[in-house]
């Protein structure tokens, strides 16, 4: 029995992290760990630091003090060459999209591609149009600008980007927000769909009820600079920290509860 | 007898299709990675008929792209009506393929990227654009006319702070480049002309040179340009970030005329920031030609000063001072007006802050030409 269970490097091993703006501490001393394979929520109050210990862990934010292994490399102090092989690997849906401007979605979504592949234009394209009819996006829009689509269409857009290099590792803040209830039900269906059929790892902040009770396999609370829970849904919200039954105990926290319990 | 080809040649690490007769085999890592050079283009013709079989059971990884890769193998062997049947596929793998299968369906055929125009075409647009956007302009123009008409009967509404604030970022903070490119400009003129004047022994007369091209001329076309560089660029590119942020819908919606917070304060403070600065060029620019006429040209700054007053008239004077504002309002407006035309994101800011400096350039400059002739015909030529 024991003979299966290999030690893996977890894919994202956080220790001691502490990160800041200015003078403002946003993180200290958190602790996380990633597992492969693991659809991993981020959770908490806005303003507790989730986009921000995204940004540490993708290497936009130079953490204070702290060690981040990401696929069991350090990133504390990594060097250029070493970064950018690792930008390879993972993938990242910005909160507001951050889909360059005066490029079409199809050119967008070529970006990661160009720049890091030999591959010729024509099979780029093909490749960008895979992307885009995953993300959910209609076959037009692949011309489209993105000032020309609407904010659910922005998100799909700008996951299709996250997914054009085919990452082992995937970083969506915030997902579902601005989703009609269908979409997003799709959108943590094809998640879950490449999770399972690629083995994909996902890091996911989001606020929707549904997608923590149907989307993830572990939580993890941010509350007080660290994490104060993580777990799966149905042992989290049993915690008895107040900061968390503060979060699921409303009444949107127990009508969603009470719909998954029943789905059971 | 078995025919076995390898496209590339065989690795593991990369996707591989080995035939066996009738059975294309596929081997290797089918990833963004391993897929990168493989080119179906390699693959011998297969057989004109009969039945194929692709085996994907030699696949190790997968991912989207390499799924992509297999269904267009597939699609590739079905073409001329072959029977093709995919097999062999582990689950997951299959998985896989049918959701990348599923989602190109429901996607349907990409729309390829429209070709570019023509330049027939490109030259029809870009005329009929540039007329649509001279009316445009001219429609900017009128609105903000309108606008100042609005605020003579309601001048508690002015937003006096905004314009104090421009006044001072776009005057005062224009002070130290406007002296010194003034002074240089002085300098450059009585050097130039003094050569010639020394030549006829005719030194006084430096003074009518430099003080009448300086005052009526050179200061406030100079000025007009350093500010249209400086202040006019900065008014579309605040304009136009707000335009892309949709902070110009935000103060739509509270019911803030973008054209009373934006736009009015802007155009009166260079109104009354322009004219002093030219005051203020007027006065370093001669200050530097007394300096050159002093050291070249033996003119020292009593002579010079005295006669002064003897040759330039007042009209003079206030001809140069008198352009200003008329400067300042083609700088103004073209600068809020550009902004106002930002479509889209960031790239769009930066082209119309290219426009607007060259044309309010351009304007001043032509602005500047229309005075000559008019004041000319009039017969204001002193
Ligand atoms: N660039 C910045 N400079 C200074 N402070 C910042 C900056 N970005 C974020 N902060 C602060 O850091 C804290 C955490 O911000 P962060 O964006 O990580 O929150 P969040 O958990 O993602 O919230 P939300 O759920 O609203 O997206 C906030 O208090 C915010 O004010
Ligand atoms: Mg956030």
């Amino acid at each position: 029995m024991a003979l299966s269970a290999v030690p893996v490097d977890p894919v994202i091993q956080i220790r001691g992290l502490r990160t800041r703006y200015g003078a403002t501490v946003i993180h200290d001393n958190l602790d996380l760990d990633v597992s492969q394979g693991e659809i991993v929520a981020l959770v908490g109050g806005s303003g507790s630091g989730k986009t921000t210990l995204v940004r540490a862990v993708i290497m936009l934010l130079k953490p204070a003090a702290g060690s981040i292994r990401l696929f069991g490399q350090e990133i504390v102090g990594i060097g250029t060459g070493a970064a950018f092989r690792l930008r390879r690997r993972f993938g990242m849906l910005f909160q507001q999209g951050a889909l360059f401007g005066s490029l079409t979605v199809r050119e967008n979504v070529a970006v990661p591609l160009r720049e890091h592949t030999r591959l010729p234009a024509r099979r780029i394209a093909e490749i960008a149009d895979l992307k885009i009819a995953l993300a959910g996006l209609p076959a037009d829009a692949g011309n489209k600008l993105p000032r020309e689509l609407s904010g659910g269409m922005l998100k799909r857009a700008s996951l299709a980007r996250a997914l054009a290099l085919d990452p082992a590792l995937l970083f969506l803040d915030e997902p579902t927000s601005g989703l009609d209830p269908v979409s997003a039900g799709a959108f943590d269906e094809l998640v879950a769909q490449l999770n399972e059929s690629l083995g994909l790892t996902v890091v996911m902040v989001t606020h929707d009820l549904d997608s923590l009770w149907h989307a993830s396999d572990r939580v993890a609370f941010l509350g007080e600079q660290r994490v104060i829970g993580y777990a799966p849904m149905a042992e989290l919200v049993m915690a008895e920290h107040p900061l968390i039954r503060a979060y699921f105990e409303g009444p949107r926290g127990r009508a969603a509860r009470e719909q998954a319990c029943t789905a059971k | 007898m078995t025919t076995s080809v390898s496209v590339p040649p065989a690795d593991r690490d990369v996707a591989a299709v080995r035939r066996e007769q009738d059975r294309y085999r596929c081997e290797g890592r089918w990833t963004l990675a391993g897929v990168e050079d493989f080119d179906i283009q390699w693959l011998s013709s297969p057989p004109r008929s009969g039945e194929l079989t692709l085996d994907g059971s030699g696949i190790q990884a997968i991912d989207t792209t390499g799924a992509l890769q297999l269904l267009t193998l597939l699609a590739a062997l079905e073409r001329d009506g072959r029977q093709v049947r995919l097999v062999g596929l582990h689950e997951e793998h299959r998985e896989l393929v049918e959701l990348v299968r599923e989602r190109r369906a429901a996607a349907g055929e990409p729309t390829p990227p429209p070709s570019p125009p023509g330049w027939l075409e490109r030259l029809g647009r870009g005329v009929w654009h540039h007329l649509r956007r001279s009316g445009d302009f001219l429609a900017f123009v009128g609105e903000a006319a309108l606008a100042l008409g609005w605020l003579l009967w309601h001048p508690r509404r002015f937003r006096w702070r905004a314009l104090f604030g421009n006044i001072e970022t776009a005057g005062v903070h224009a002070l130290p480049i406007v002296a010194l490119l003034a002074f240089m400009m002085g300098v450059v003129i009585a050097y130039q002309g003094g050569r010639q004047l020394e030549f006829y022994g005719a030194n006084i007369f430096i003074v009518e040179l430099v003080s009448l091209t300086m005052l009526r001329e050179l200061a406030p076309l100079i000025t007009a340009i350093i500010v249209a560089g400086r202040t006019g660029s900065s008014y579309t590119a605040q304009i136009g970030t707000m335009q892309v942020t949709e902070e110009v819908d935000a103060l739509r919606t509270i019911g803030i005329p973008p054209m009373n917070l934006l736009v009015l304060p802007k155009l009166l403070a260079l109104v009354v920031a322009l004219p002093l600065l030219t005051l203020f060029a007027d006065a370093l620019s001669v200050f530097g030609g007394m300096v050159m006429a002093q050291t070249m040209l033996d003119v020292s700054y009593g002579d010079f000063l005295d006669r002064f007053p003897q040759v330039v008239t007042l009209t003079s004077f206030l001809i140069g001072i008198g352009k200003a504002p008329v400067f300042a309002a083609i700088i103004a407006l073209v600068g809020c007006y550009q902004g106002f035309q930002v479509r889209g994101g960031a790239d769009s800011v930066g082209r119309q802050t290219t426009v607007s400096v060259v044309q309010s350039i351009f304007l001043v400059i032509a602005a500047d030409a229309l005075f000559s002739v008019v004041l000319g015909s009039v017969g204001l030529w002193r």
